[in-house]
């Protein structure tokens, strides 16, 4: 298979299954790119999302457009992006004349109860994974906690929280 | 301007200005139902409901059903293209550059203290999650258990997200 057949598949398969955002992605991305095929790292992953929250767009499409374009250049970012983006096209439009049956219906309800509550499992165990990554030292232990209390007290937003980081990176020379 | 030319338009136009993504483009919708007839603020509401039971990004999931209702497969396909078009540009351009530049030892020592303030995004995101839906026993229970799974069996995601929506029916979450 080429590889940006590859990258429209990869892509078509996590558009398909992300329920709740760009967050909710990282499980699959870390589980398809980083441990299946290789193609890229957690560390680049992560810069991947703090370049893509900090810039315009929807961040699972500039991730998307991000690891096709270090596999593919701009063919392999046109791939990955329409594979991400297909499946929610093909969703919305079949459900679309029926939303009103769609929202009401029962099953479809706790099913996505049911999904959310797997996403958050799967969220927090990237996390555990990435952790060493990420967090290694006193000085990034700090950023993460800091950050943290911005985002979850302080409601501060995501792109303030990853422009201070860089701030305090420039500040504090070490 | 034809009602093509438009879709593409305004949703290029959320596309390049709402940073951030997902609920950021809401606003930026609500705007849109005041100017244009192609849908109010009541189907607005629906239209978070819809993106946010189904998979798929929500910007996107907005674009597609804002076009699908106003002209049909082609205003769906039309406003999604609007939508994406300028991160594609963008972030290519950026690509490009981080190519060049990530190996750098400057890049690197960007990214050291950028990747922490990551990781409290990541945790956020789940936290916010968490919030709203482990609202009773059994969804956080069920949830432990499923860390548990995930962690020790180490299988693709994909089959958890399954099981969760099974689950989910059979325990009437």
């Amino acid at each position: 298979m080429s590889i940006l057949w590859n990258l429209f598949i990869i892509f078509f398969k996590i558009g398909l299954f992300t329920f709740g955002g760009g967050y909710a992605m990282i499980p699959l991305l870390s589980a398809e790119l980083v441990k299946k095929k290789k193609w890229i790292t957690d560390e680049e992953l992560m810069d991947f999302y703090s370049i893509g929250q900090c810039t315009p767009g929807i961040i699972a499409v500039n991730v998307a457009t991000f690891v096709g374009y270090r596999l593919k250049h701009i063919a392999g970012a046109v791939s990955a992006t329409v594979g991400m983006v297909a499946p929610s096209l093909i969703i919305i439009m079949a459900i679309a004349n029926v939303v009103g049956f769609y929202m009401e219906n029962k099953y479809v309800a706790h099913a996505f109860a049911g999904i959310r509550v797997v996403v958050i499992a799967l969220i927090f165990d990237v996390v555990l994974g990435m952790w060493k990554k990420a967090v290694d030292s006193w000085f990034q232990g700090i950023i993460f906690f800091l950050s943290l209390l911005a985002l979850t007290w302080m409601s501060v937003s995501p792109i303030t929280v990853v422009l201070s980081a860089l701030a305090l990176r420039l500040l504090i020379r070490s | 301007m034809g009602v093509y030319t438009l879709l593409f338009f305004e949703f290029f136009k959320i596309g390049l200005f709402a940073v951030g993504g997902g609920l950021v483009t809401v606003p930026f919708l609500f705007d849109l139902s005041t100017r244009y007839p192609w849908f109010d603020s009541e189907q607005l509401v629906n239209m978070i409901a819809v993106s946010e039971s189904s998979p798929g990004p929500l910007g996107v999931n907005m674009a597609t059903y804002a076009g699908f209702k106003t002209a049909g497969v082609f205003g769906a396909l039309t406003a999604t293209a609007g939508l994406v078009l300028p991160s594609l540009i963008i972030i290519i351009i950026i690509a490009a550059l981080l190519d060049k530049f990530r190996q750098t030892d400057v890049f690197q020592h960007l990214m050291y203290a950028v990747r922490p303030a990551v990781i409290a995004l990541i945790v956020n995101a789940g936290i916010e999650l968490g919030v709203l839906t482990l609202t009773n026993t059994a969804s956080a229970v069920l949830c432990i258990i499923f860390w548990g799974a995930v962690h020790y069996f180490k299988q693709h995601p994909i089959w958890y997200i399954i099981a969760g929506g099974i689950l989910g029916i059979l325990f009437e979450l």
